[in-house]
């Protein structure tokens, strides 16, 4: 009988260890129905599945690979509001994609660097101010990638206590299905007003491009939406708080960090790799007979690639496990690869570069404020990091 | 010789962040640019990194 997929860490940074990439690279696992899928660890073979047209993403084809991974439509098991293209296939995906990716390329969202130093600038002296002791998460790690994604896509900041919380509910495993529909329901309403305002008085966003565009119809306008608003916060949350608390145990590589003594393009690759906060990876349905590492793949198996597993593969990287900032690491998939590689990638490079930066250099003393075991690690979330991190100067 | 397929492209970005100095991505959708077909002998291990890295299979080397 093959185990589920292991949830539980032992230390704050290092995957569950019986995902550990062996010789294979691929193995039985157990999936919430019961019935049996394949969980990749390898990082060759996870690259080739998530490049390969034959391997879908269409969400009413997927299985939840862990209890309440992702919200659906109880009916279709489509996607519970149209415009999710993370859930589509080409050509369907290509069209939403291209509407967006001139949105998010390296040149528009290095003329992002202003702004997103004066938003990390602005968080770090409030914290110096009302501190020590601070939270990192709520002080600074959440609101900077918030108010940079609202300010991008057009959304009113004053509202983000309501989509933070909708956010994080349909994120949370172990909510039942009607709570997270609801969840996700309250943050499509929320986006239709929010559209449906835009298309009376337009104004200088992201947002507001899309409609005018005419591409898109308003209800595709609000998945597409939520995506953006929910990728654009919480992932770049996570690997701000949890890639500090990897600074802040490897202090002598924070130290050449905070001296410039380290690239900080190149950390920031490191720490995408090491960290992995896609926690149980993404999943891919066969549409046709194959085969990966040996073993025969049938149409309709459900495969998880273990992007926490691959990124700690020795095959690929050498000392897998320990985080060497100055490594020069190539080729994680910390971002996916494929066609559904993170559109908002380019931003987030820059989001992690001025933020461990600046508050190394604001803060030359950060340390944890309390024991390391008492921080509390969202092994319960989709997107792994700290629930909160108690830090003083 | 670069290939760079337009079609195929997805607009993540990974060439213009990788080797700035040969791609570039449009303004319209994002997808790839090359800014020389015939990277210099200085130029080939960082394009070459840059079609490994890129994740939709649209550049090539020939």
């Amino acid at each position: 009988m093959a185990a589920p997929l292991p949830t539980a860490r032992t230390n704050p940074f290092d995957p569950p260890e019986e995902l550990r990439a062996d010789d294979r690279g691929i193995r039985r696992f157990t999936l919430p129905d019961g019935s049996l899928g394949w969980l990749i660890t390898s990082h060759p073979l996870a690259k080739s599945v998530l490049a390969d047209s034959g391997f879908s993403s269409k969400m009413e084809l997927r299985k939840q690979v862990v209890a309440r991974g992702e919200t659906r439509d109880k009916e279709t098991g489509k996607p519970p509001v149209d415009g999710m293209f993370i859930a589509m296939d080409p050509p369907e995906h290509t069209r939403f994609r291209r509407q967006l990716t001139g949105q998010f390329t390296v040149r528009r969202m290095n003329q992002l660097q202003p702004r997103i130093q004066q938003i990390v600038d602005e968080h770090l002296e409030a914290m110096a101010a009302s501190g020590p002791p601070a939270d990192l998460v709520a002080a600074f790690a959440l609101p900077v990638p918030s108010l940079v994604i609202c300010e991008l896509l057009g959304v009113p900041y004053a509202d983000r206590a309501d989509f933070q919380r909708n956010s994080a509910t349909a994120l949370r495993l172990g909510v039942s299905d009607e709570e997270a529909l609801a969840a996700v329901q309250s943050l499509a309403g929320f986006l239709a007003g929010l559209i449906e305002r835009k298309r009376r008085e337009p104004t200088d966003d992201l947002l507001s491009g899309l409609i005018e565009n005419g591409e898109l119809t308003d209800r595709e306008l609000i998945g597409v939406s939520m995506v953006l608003l929910v990728a654009g916060h919480e992932t770049t949350a996570n690997m701000l708080s949890l890639g500090t608390l990897a600074l802040l145990r490897h202090p002598e590589q924070a130290d050449a960090l905070r001296a410039s003594e380290t690239s900080v393009d190149v950390a920031v690759e490191e720490l995408l790799r090491y960290l992995s906060v896609i926690q149980f990876g993404t999943t891919r349905v066969a549409t046709y007979e194959t085969e990966l590492g040996g073993e025969g793949i049938a149409v309709g198996d459900q495969v998880l690639l273990s992007i926490p597993a691959a990124n700690r593969d020795s095959g690929q990287f050498a000392e897998p496990d320990q985080l060497n900032l100055a490594g020069q690491t190539q080729g994680h998939l910390a971002f996916g690869h494929g066609v559904h590689q993170c559109l908002g990638q380019q931003l987030a490079r820059i989001e992690m570069r001025i933020g461990y930066t600046t508050l190394l250099r604001r803060f030359p003393t950060l340390r944890l404020a309390v024991p390391v075991a008492d921080i509390p690690l969202r092994t319960d979330m989709t997107i792994y990091g700290v629930h909160e991190l108690p830090v003083s100067w | 010789m670069i290939k760079a397929d337009t079609n195929v492209c997805i607009g993540a970005g990974m060439c213009a962040l990788t080797a700035p100095e040969v791609f570039d991505q449009s303004e319209d959708d994002g997808t790839v640019i090359l800014l020389t077909d015939s990277p210099t002998a200085e130029q080939l291990a960082i394009v070459e990194e840059a079609v490994n890295l890129c994740p939709s299979g649209a550049l090539s080397l020939g």
